[in-house]
């Protein structure tokens, strides 16, 4: 163990060096660009002994990072919003051919309007193309949850690729003191990487992804399905075995200070310590609140969510991302579905886009408000939470027709 | 991992799905042929996707990846990179896409390996149109043929694909055409021999979307030689070399005549064609003198 000073962008470099990366395919794109960048420094001095292939796209980053997998090698790459856009039809290739990879997606708004900063509407998007996903809340667990994705992707019950997801600038851009586990110690707990299933090899030849009718396509899909399945208890072991290495405890989802709460808030990322600090202050003040925090996405955890959210009568749903057209953002439809049948009233907050700072005051609004509803004080709460009230007039050009 | 269930001459199973008289299937065995089984192939969606397979079944007896449209190029860089970082320089990789998959879609990601110098060959058959989806044009479909999305007859020429990837200082590249397979199997030898990336861009021709006779390929195919339509030529290491005679080209007419897809040009079309051509050919020949 040593303790280095490493933002979320190096936390993640580090975690692919210490699992040996051994092809890198690298575009550059804010705010991932450092990713890259560390990466081809690291290759260039002899750290990583990998292939570095600057790609011209992000379609073909992630096309040579998934066929390089399936060669049985260890392949890496990193990208953000539009850049994860663009992977798009790459993405559904890497995790039907389950190809077990584990790429940093540093969250940033997808353009229109175009935004350099923070939101979660990028991973969203692919949050049903088979992979999974882990969002973080500090620099710490930015190199904790990659090292351990290492672990859950590549085992022959999942077989499934993960994005580990971290807040732009606020975690990829943020210096944070962090305990980094040694080499051996990581040799030890990853290994090399061993291909299963499919594979290419000139002395074991195989086809790969030629044409499915619909006699197995459903089937293909249902073991992919079978594999997310798997996913708590492969987590859940490694966690366990991670633990015992480094002291750290890394959960599919957290309950902070929720066993007296009167009302609780749901979260992803790096909002989560803000909306921590928050509890604390207000618990001082006599306002008993929590946080839950949800590192597993995708598969969502839905039997742990139900459990943990039973006691509570008032739940707070942040989405920050706006789930346009949906009944409410991805991460509330996935609450409200979990708690099917219970009787909850989970309110939907949405806000942080673009890289809208998701401060103190805003949570603790949100708490208020979860509180007045929950002491029958209110009925409404207000949905898009940090949005400005002359929103509707913002740039508007007035026309004579 | 390969069952064999009939045992067929070469890498490539006797019985495949390809049109009667089609020019791809030519290249394929051709290029088969030449590379051997230490050699991996990646094959996007198209025409070519009938050796990737169907279902349990495959048409190839080398291992394969079927990719995207757009990233032939970029899959094999990936299975070049893995097998670099394995210290395995021997394998060959082979990406073999068609004209769209090329010239249209895939034309970044060829563009990204070719200017990164990858060892990867790649070979675009070129049956000028997305002929798997039903005969719609591509930037490859020459000025005055008629496909679906061009149903009377494509306004604009070619887009000129060898001339791209030279342009990125390439160690090879050439053209070839089915009608002379020796010659093309030479060339793919000779694209697999240099220290880089190499291109062959193959004239495949095709009796479904070209509405011609299937038993009339390789007469198709060498009247596109003999009349300029369709030039063959290499460029090694900064030098041309023309691969036919330049003095001989024949009337468009006896390449155009035996095709539907033509059908609908006018007299004035024809003039306007054979003027293209000549001044192509000259514009050709003249780099290569």
């Amino acid at each position: 163990m040593a303790y280095k000073m490493l933002d979320g962008n190096s936390a993640a470099v580090e975690a692919m060096k210490l699992a040996k990366v051994q092809v890198i395919s690298a575009y550059p794109i804010t705010p991932q660009s450092s990713i890259s960048e560390k990466l081809a420094d690291l290759v260039a001095d002899g750290t990583i002994k990998a292939e570095y292939i600057r790609v011209e796209s992000e379609h073909s980053a992630l096309s040579v990072a998934t066929t390089a997998c399936l060669v049985g090698v260890r392949a890496a790459t990193a990208t953000a919003s539009n850049g994860l856009a663009l992977m798009h039809e790459v993405v559904g290739m890497t995790s039907g051919n389950r190809v077990p990879i584990v790429m940093p997606v540093v969250n940033r708004g997808i353009a229109a309007p175009w935004t350099l900063w923070c939101e979660h509407g990028d991973a969203m998007s692919e949050r049903d193309m088979g992979w999974l996903q882990f969002y973080c809340q500090n620099v710490q667990e930015v190199l904790d949850m990659t090292l351990l994705a290492y672990k859950i992707c590549e085992d022959y019950r999942v077989q499934l690729p993960s994005m580990v997801c971290l807040d732009g600038f606020f975690l990829s851009h943020s210096m944070q003191k962090i305990d980094v586990p040694t080499q051996a110690s990581m040799d030890q707990f990853i290994g090399p990487y061993i291909p299963k299933n499919a594979f290419l090899d000139t002395s074991d030849p195989m086809f790969i992804c030629d044409l499915t009718s619909p006699d197995e396509y459903t089937e293909m899909r249902y073991q992919q399905k079978k594999a997310m399945d798997n996913v708590f208890e492969v987590f859940e072991e490694y966690a366990k075995a991670y633990e015992v290495i480094t002291g750290r405890k890394i959960q599919i989802m957290e309950s902070y200070k929720t066993e007296d709460a009167d009302t609780v808030l749901v979260a992803l990322g790096s909002m989560c310590g803000t909306a921590k600090h928050v509890v604390n202050k207000m618990r001082a003040e006599g306002r008993k609140v929590g946080v839950i925090k949800i590192v597993t996405f995708r598969p969502f955890p839905f039997e742990a969510i139900r459990e943990a959210l039973k006691p509570f009568k008032v739940i707070g749903v942040f989405d920050r991302s706006a789930g346009l057209g949906g009944q409410g953002g991805p991460l509330w439809s996935e609450i409200t579905a979990a708690m099917n049948g219970l009787n909850a009233d989970i309110r939907h907050f949405v806000g942080g886009l673009g890289g809208r700072d998701v401060t103190e005051t805003t949570i603790e609004k949100i708490f208020n408000e979860l509180l007045d509803i929950q002491s029958g004080k209110s009925l409404n709460h207000t949905q898009w939470i940090d949005t400005k009230e002359n929103a509707m007039t913002l740039r508007e050009v007035t026309v004579k027709c | 991992m390969l069952e064999v269930k009939h045992q067929s001459k070469g890498l490539v199973s006797h019985g495949v799905s390809a049109c009667a008289g089609c020019g791809l299937e030519i290249v394929m065995r051709s290029a088969m042929r030449v590379l051997g089984e230490d050699t991996m192939i990646i094959i996007p969606p198209g025409c070519a996707a009938l050796f990737s397979g169907f279902g349990k079944e495959t048409a190839l007896k080398i291992p394969g990846f079927q990719g995207n449209l757009e990233n032939s190029a970029a899959c094999a860089s990936g299975l070049r990179a893995a097998l670099n970082a394995k210290g395995n320089t021997h394998t060959k990789v082979l990406a073999f896409a068609g004209d769209g998959a090329t010239v249209d879609i895939g034309i970044q990601a060829l563009s990204g390996v070719l200017e990164r110098r990858d060892k990867v060959i790649y070979i675009c058959y070129d049956n000028e149109a997305y002929m798997n989806t039903g005969i719609q044009s591509s930037s490859s479909t020459p000025q005055f043929a008629s496909t679906t999305t061009t149903p009377a007859g494509k306004n604009t020429g070619r887009k000129d694909l060898v001339q791209i990837a030279i342009s990125h200082d390439i160690p090879y590249a050439a053209t070839a055409s089915i009608y002379n397979i020796k010659d093309l199997e030479r060339k793919i030898e000779k694209a697999s021999e240099v220290d880089g990336p190499s291109l062959v861009h193959v004239h495949a021709p095709c009796p479904t979307g070209w509405r011609y006779d299937p038993s009339k390929t390789i007469q198709v195919a060498r009247a596109a030689v003999e009349t300029g339509c369709w030039i063959q030529y290499e460029y090694e290491n900064g030098k041309y070399t023309l691969n036919y005679n330049r003095k001989a080209l024949k009337p468009i007419e006896e390449y155009v005549g035996l095709q539907g897809r033509f059908k609908k040009m006018s007299a004035e079309d024809k003039k306007t064609m054979q003027e293209n051509v000549k001044a192509h050919f000259d514009k050709y020949t003249g780099k290569m003198i």
